[in-house]
């Protein structure tokens, strides 16, 4: 997959730098990983504060990660699983194990798309997502309206994001918790985290201020990988 | 009767270094004043307006979310300052120290497994001492739930939202429960509501 490699490729070079204690504090324990981030942690200053990328990514994250790992340890079934099929199919996990991998499981998938999707310097979207946007969702402006008041209405923590089906068409939807369109099947183009670990250090109680700034960090061109990907069928999590 | 804010019952940097000044001046001045601000302007012209805070948080839930929500947070937070105190924490009052034994095991085990439902709660939420049919029970519940529409009294929460500990305890939820338990925790208030709850 395309992003993958720009990934372990940005991971490269930030290991060359003051990143390496970071890199190496993950040792592979289980069948997932948390992916480095592609970019430096001061990437999306001042929108998004270094210190929030890092303990976001290297705390919640990682959190999410090991807890799925230990969740799925005693059972070889799901421990092959993809993902984003074991999220599709969550009726299908033992019950003892359905909710520490609808939310630890949720929230790798969430945090692994959200970090791909950012480290860019926003702008307009192009290309054919321009063209989808206008087309289902009413144009940048009022997309843009319609995801950050979905962001604001989502009481206590949760998730907005984009959905993409095989055809390319595009959907608003919000999530509580880590709960994910992933767990109807479905794929997803883009997403932000309001939990409020996502913006509390810098926009405390201003959710709004920090819905209007995370579009100044995105990466078109990433988003425009997934949605080729989306339509290809080779879009995962 | 509107929703109004109360005031903090002690200064904003009495609850340091468990409870930051920060901390409180953005939980009290900012969330708390805006559940309280919502809940007021939605509540107009509704079926309950002039109802106490305890009835519209019973006569919303499953009903009006929007109203709920705000409302729950008004109650949870009313009480959530109380249960705080300067150099908190100390020991239980007899007869409570008593039932928590009798219900729950032992004090320790109270702590413990009121920490693991913090800790458990998935997300915004908040952590409680309830009493439920004449007994105390630990209890957990997601954003702004709470005891009073699962047929139980609070007696003690404690908010586990992230704005309630990210300044002071980052990702660190655990030490933030403990911290509360062990250093912040007005039992005398919690003692008052138990005696009040009619057991
Ligand atoms: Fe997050
Ligand atoms: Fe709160």
């Amino acid at each position: 997959m395309i992003s993958r490699r720009l990934v372990l490729t940005g991971a490269a070079l930030i290991s060359a730098s003051a990143a390496i204690p970071r890199a190496f504090a993950q040792a592979p324990a289980g069948p997932f990983t948390l992916p480095p981030l592609p970019y430096p942690v001061n990437k999306n200053e001042p929108h998004i504060d270094a210190m929030t990328m890092e303990l976001h990514h290297d705390k919640h994250h990682a959190a999410y990660v090991k807890n799925l790992n230990d969740a799925v340890a005693g059972n070889a079934d799901l421990a092959k699983m993809p993902l984003q099929d074991m999220l599709a199919n969550l009726a299908k996990v033992p019950d003892s194990l359905r909710t520490v991998i609808r939310n630890n499981g949720g929230g790798h998938a969430n945090h692994t798309m959200f970090w791909q999707i950012m480290g860019g310097a926003g702008g307009m979207p192009t290309g054919e997502v321009k063209t989808a946007i206008e087309r289902d969702l009413g144009g940048f402006a009022a997309f843009q309206t319609a995801f950050n008041t979905a962001g604001e209405k989502q009481f206590g923590s949760g998730w907005v994001f984009v959905t993409v089906d095989r055809a390319g068409k595009l959907a608003l939807v919000a999530k509580p918790n880590q709960d994910t369109p992933l767990m109807e099947g479905e794929r997803v183009l883009m997403g932000n985290d309001v939990w409020e670990h996502a913006y509390y250090l810098k926009y405390q109680n201003r959710r709004p201020d920090y819905l209007k700034a995370w579009w100044n960090v995105l990466d078109w061109a990433k988003i425009g990988e997934r949605y080729a990907a989306a339509k290809a069928g080779t879009l995962t999590i | 009767m509107s929703f109004t804010l109360p005031e903090l019952p002690y200064a904003y940097d009495a609850l340091q270094p468990y409870m930051s000044k920060e901390t409180l001046e953005y939980h009290h001045d900012k969330h708390h004043a805006a559940y309280v601000n919502t809940g007021n302007t939605l509540m107009q012209g509704t079926e309950f307006e002039g109802k106490s805070v305890e009835e519209v948080v019973k006569g919303s839930y499953g009903k009006n979310q929007p109203l709920f929500n705000n409302a729950g947070q008004h109650y949870n937070h009313l009480h959530f300052w109380k249960w705080m105190k300067p150099k908190g924490g100390g020991a239980i009052p007899g007869e409570l120290e008593k039932k928590i034994i009798s219900d729950l095991g032992s004090v320790e085990k109270m702590k413990e497994d009121f920490v693991a439902a913090g800790v458990g709660q998935f997300g915004s939420g908040w952590a409680w001492l309830a009493v439920k049919d004449g007994k105390i029970a630990i209890m957990k519940t997601p954003n702004g739930e709470n005891p009073l529409v699962h047929g139980a009294t609070p007696i003690l929460g404690c908010d586990v939202w992230e704005h309630s500990y990210y300044i002071d305890y980052r990702n660190r939820r655990p030490d933030y429960l403990k911290a509360f338990l062990n250093d912040l925790v007005n039992w005398e208030y919690v003692a008052e509501l138990y005696g009040n709850a009619g057991h």
